[in-house]
């Protein structure tokens, strides 16, 4: 039933740690308490004690492994790339397995695993009010992208009353002589930000792509990996598998850094038959780059008058080398002036349900970003990931920045738009 | 622990700052040398006071304290070998002053080393002393074990930048040690006596350090060899020619196998030995002091010179160094990691020496190092799961250290005794200048609380474990 890995499938990972120590100069949660149970090197070491049969999942076993953004940027420097976001994610599982679902994830598996929940909720968007939150349990999974007690300060992006399945039709047809193409949309672009998911699809449909965007898809299962409930994205993956067996798609697109992470990097990683979909998933950015867009664009007149923009890595793409694509892109759009901020690739600090467990943290790590913002003098921070855009906001109102976190596809389209006088 | 104890450290740091789960005995157990001891409890200090009167208890009621930074050494300097309380300072990371008129700065322990230096180098100034750790290694543990790094061979190691301390006794005491001056010789030196010092003396709670002036700019080039004999007397000849480069680093025939792969940089088989040297100084003067070094080493079988016309391409020959320590699991998955140091004329010697070790006893040795100030790095790579592996491997260190030891080198020139090299102190120190070492240690920490089973120990079986970085 549960098809993820557990922690006795990383036992030889785990032994190639040297603890050399490198993660501490890039794991946001060290930084911030300087505090070894904090960083990859500790908690590795507490993975391997588990395995040896040395420890238990005490209490404050459980407080370090929660304390993990699962944004991988220890991996990526690690002399010996010990994978330990997927690590964290297995202990979190093992707890969970032990323990039942914390609180959050309970919330979590209640508002994502019924569709018809996560419609009903979202649909009365409009309408989220704190007599609405009483009605779904304290610590509902609707609080991973909204205010929770003690988060009243949060700004959350405003819920679309139709989302994006109300607005599209599941296939869209194209040119004849150009291949389907399959849209995973994600959670955040379906209800949040339906207009990022309509720009997608618009772009694909004029470069001549047929899009199918099948409406059996689900939630990509990121917060349900972050809460250690494996049996959910198990159930999801194969939701979101069988989905899209409804056409022969060329590629599944996302647009959504952490969806990507989520049907692509993890379902790579799970015991089961997924090869023939997860061979398939792209991120847009790459996916555009080799269609040649980025070409086309740069051969644009520039605008006149363009807009400075800097670009925010979201970790999971980061943590799978997609860094050069966006920043193509950004650099080739005749309406952006693209600059570079320092920490660009710095994780936000959303971190699936991270923010939700450890808001202050959450806050405090995505401060970080705010110094590097200002002066690169941008007027715009893009990314590609809709769950950093509303980490960005949130960053840059509580810094008092006159600053707008937004979508490439948004940047994107607004190029190709006709021009205004 | 005792729960008196512990209420007594609740006390003084808060219930927040005192660990007592397995957890926290777990994950402060170890550094780089992958050694494991467990702590009886973990507390973290945020000031000088707490630091006091923490080892005022411990010493009370004569308990061992391990003063601990980022746990990043290569010695074992921060291990609890007898358990007791890990004293970590990774908190106090507050840099109290950069004074751009008298050129120092002063900081707590808990301050990162590269992060120091960004903050002084954007007001121009620099901060010379650069250990491969420096991302996440703090200015406190530099101070403890005397860091060195590639920059040393020009510009010296931590040492030569430490003018005061501010240092909590091993009895409990606060002491003021140097100060901001650059002269300074009221009563004896007792800033060098702690530098190295491996936290066995003292607690260093605040550092004055010197600064330079930034250079304005570098140039970086990548030479390769057809023989380590070649690259050998370049750098002779470069130093002979009274030429201190910024950098002068090597790397040997087995290290570059382990990088060609992987390297961003073309190396042919021929390619038999590596130069990386970087100068700096005023722009005008580095193209024609590059070009003095090409005339200086043309002689000695160079296949190919690469220089850096741009940062990118300077960062593009970086990487081919730093690209050495993930990749030397190549050869074996067990490293035994030495940083020998011999005059730098030796170093030639020192290398046949090596080769000669690797093939008399069929163990694959890998150097590279900082070869502009003699310092090497011998990573003897070996499989320990092959039984008499350990035996044999004590049998190559023992060798190793001898011929170090006969060229009139060091055993150890940046990563400090610890427990990893406590055993072979005695080859290098006769026992008289032991003796007066270890009645300085008496004078200061008359119960030996701190950091004890360090240096001076002899007593365990410490063959090096498993270590796979650098």
């Amino acid at each position: 039933m549960n098809k993820n890995k557990n922690l006795q499938d990383f036992a030889g990972v785990i032994g190639e740690c040297v603890k050399c120590g490198v993660c501490q100069a890039h794991c946001p949660t060290y930084q911030l308490s300087r505090r070894e149970g904090a960083v990859a090197r500790g908690k590795i070491a507490l993975a391997a004690a588990l395995l040896e049969g040395g420890t238990s999942l005490e209490e404050r076993l459980q407080e370090d492994i929660n304390m993990c953004l699962m944004c991988g940027s220890c991996v990526s420097k690690c002399p010996n790339k010990v994978p330990t976001h997927e690590i964290v994610g297995a202990i979190r599982r093992q707890i969970t397995d032990n323990e039942g679902l914390s609180l959050i994830g309970k919330g979590v598996s209640t508002l994502l695993g019924s569709k018809a929940l996560m419609n009903g909720l979202i649909k009365g968007g409009a309408l989220l009010s704190p007599m609405l939150l009483k009605k779904v349990p304290e610590s509902s999974g609707l609080r991973l992208r909204f205010p929770a007690p003690g988060m009243q300060d949060r700004t959350v992006p405003k819920i679309a009353f139709r989302n994006l399945f109300d607005r599209l039709p599941e296939f869209i047809e194209g040119r004849p002589d150009k291949p389907v193409v399959g849209f995973f949309a994600g959670c955040s672009i379906t209800y949040a930000y339906p207009e990022i998911g309509e720009h997608m699809v618009s772009i694909l449909n004029r470069l001549g792509f047929s899009v199918y965007l099948p409406k059996a898809q689900r939630c990509c299962g990121i917060p349900a990996l972050s809460s250690g409930n494996g049996k959910l994205v198990t159930e999801l993956a194969e939701k979101n598998v069988a989905a899209f067996k409804g056409r022969d798609v060329q590629h599944i697109l996302t647009a959504c850094g952490s969806c990507n992470g989520g049907i692509g990097e993890h379902y790579r990683t799970m015991k089961a038959n997924f090869e023939s979909f997860t061979a398939k998933v792209i991120d847009f950015s790459v996916f555009l780059r080799d269609t040649g867009l980025f070409e086309d664009l740069a051969g644009m007149e520039k605008w006149p008058e363009r807009t400075r923009v800097t670009y925010h890595d979201p970790c999971h793409l980061k943590i799978q080398g997609i860094t050069r694509e966006p920043r193509l892109l950004l650099k080739a759009l005749p309406n952006v002036e693209f600059v570079e901020m320092a920490d660009a690739s710095v994780c936000c600090g959303l971190g699936g349900t991270f923010s939700v467990q450890h808001y202050q943290a959450s806050k405090a790590i995505g401060a970080k970003k705010a110094h590097g913002l200002q002066e690169s003098g941008a007027s715009m921070i893009a990314t590609a990931c809709p769950g950093c855009i509303m980490q960005l906001q949130d960053i840059i109102n509580h810094a008092g920045m006159q600053v707008k976190a937004v979508h490439l596809l948004e940047l994107l389209a607004a190029a190709l738009s006709p021009r205004r006088s | 622990m005792d729960a008196q104890i512990i209420a007594e450290l609740v006390e003084i740091v808060g219930a927040d700052n005192v660990l007592t789960a397995p957890t926290d005995m777990i994950t402060h157990s170890y550094d780089a040398t992958q050694k494991c001891y467990m702590p009886d409890v973990v507390v973290y200090a945020e000031k000088t006071d707490e630091v006091a009167r923490v080892v005022r208890l411990a010493n009370r009621l004569k308990i061992s304290v391990l003063p601990r930074g980022a746990g990043s050494g290569f010695s074992g300097g921060s291990l609890p070998v007898q358990g007791g309380i890990v004293l970590v300072l990774t908190r106090m990371t507050k840099i109290l002053d950069i004074d751009s008129d008298n050129l120092t700065a002063e900081v707590e322990p808990g301050v990162i080393t590269a992060e120091l230096q960004r903050q002084v180098e954007k007001l121009g100034l620099f901060y010379p002393p650069d250990p491969a750790s420096k991302e996440f290694s703090t200015l406190g543990g530099n101070v403890a074990e005397c860091a060195g790094g590639p920059r040393c061979v020009k510009y010296g190691v931590t040492k030569d930048y430490v003018l005061g301390l501010e240092v909590v006794t091993p009895t409990g005491d606060i002491i003021h040690t140097g100060g901001k001056t650059l002269k300074n010789v009221v009563g004896y030196d007792l800033t060098k006596l702690f530098v190295g010092s491996e936290g066995t003396l003292g607690i260093v709670t605040k550092i004055i350090l010197k600064l330079l002036p930034k250079p304005a700019a570098k140039k970086t080039m990548l030479v390769q060899f057809e023989t380590i004999e070649g690259a050998a007397k370049s750098v002779a000849a470069i130093i002979g020619a009274k030429i201190i480069p910024a950098t002068l680093e090597f790397m040997d025939g087995a290290t570059i196998d382990c990088i060609r792969p992987t390297s961003p940089i073309p190396l042919p088989e021929a390619c038999q030995a590596i130069l990386i040297i970087e100068v700096d100084g005023d722009a005008a003067m580095l193209d024609p002091q590059i070009a003095r070094i090409q005339d200086i080493i043309k002689s000695f079988g160079i296949l190919s010179v690469r220089i850096a016309a741009s940062h990118e391409e300077s960062e593009e020959i970086w990487q081919v160094r730093r690209n050495v320590s993930p990749s030397l699991r190549r050869v074996n998955p067990d490293k035994f990691n030495e940083d020998i140091v011999v005059p730098r004329s030796k170093v030639p010697d020192m290398i046949r020496t090596l080769e000669k070790i690797s093939t008399d006893y069929g163990v694959p040795i890998v150097n590279f190092g900082h070869a502009g100030d003699g310092n090497i790095h011998v990573n003897i790579m070996v499989d320990l799961r092959h039984h008499g592996m350990a035996e044999k491997v004590e049998r190559v260190l023992d060798e190793v250290f001898q011929a170090v030891i006969a060229l009139r080198g060091s055993i150890s020139g940046e990563h400090g005794i610890g427990t990893a090299k406590a055993k072979y102190l005695g080859m290098e120190l006769d026992a008289t200048t032991i003796s007066y070492m270890q009645r300085i240690k008496d004078a200061f920490d008359p119960n030996h609380i701190l950091n004890p089973g360090k240096i001076f120990s002899y007593n365990s079986n410490h063959l090096p474990v498993k270590t796979g970085n650098n």
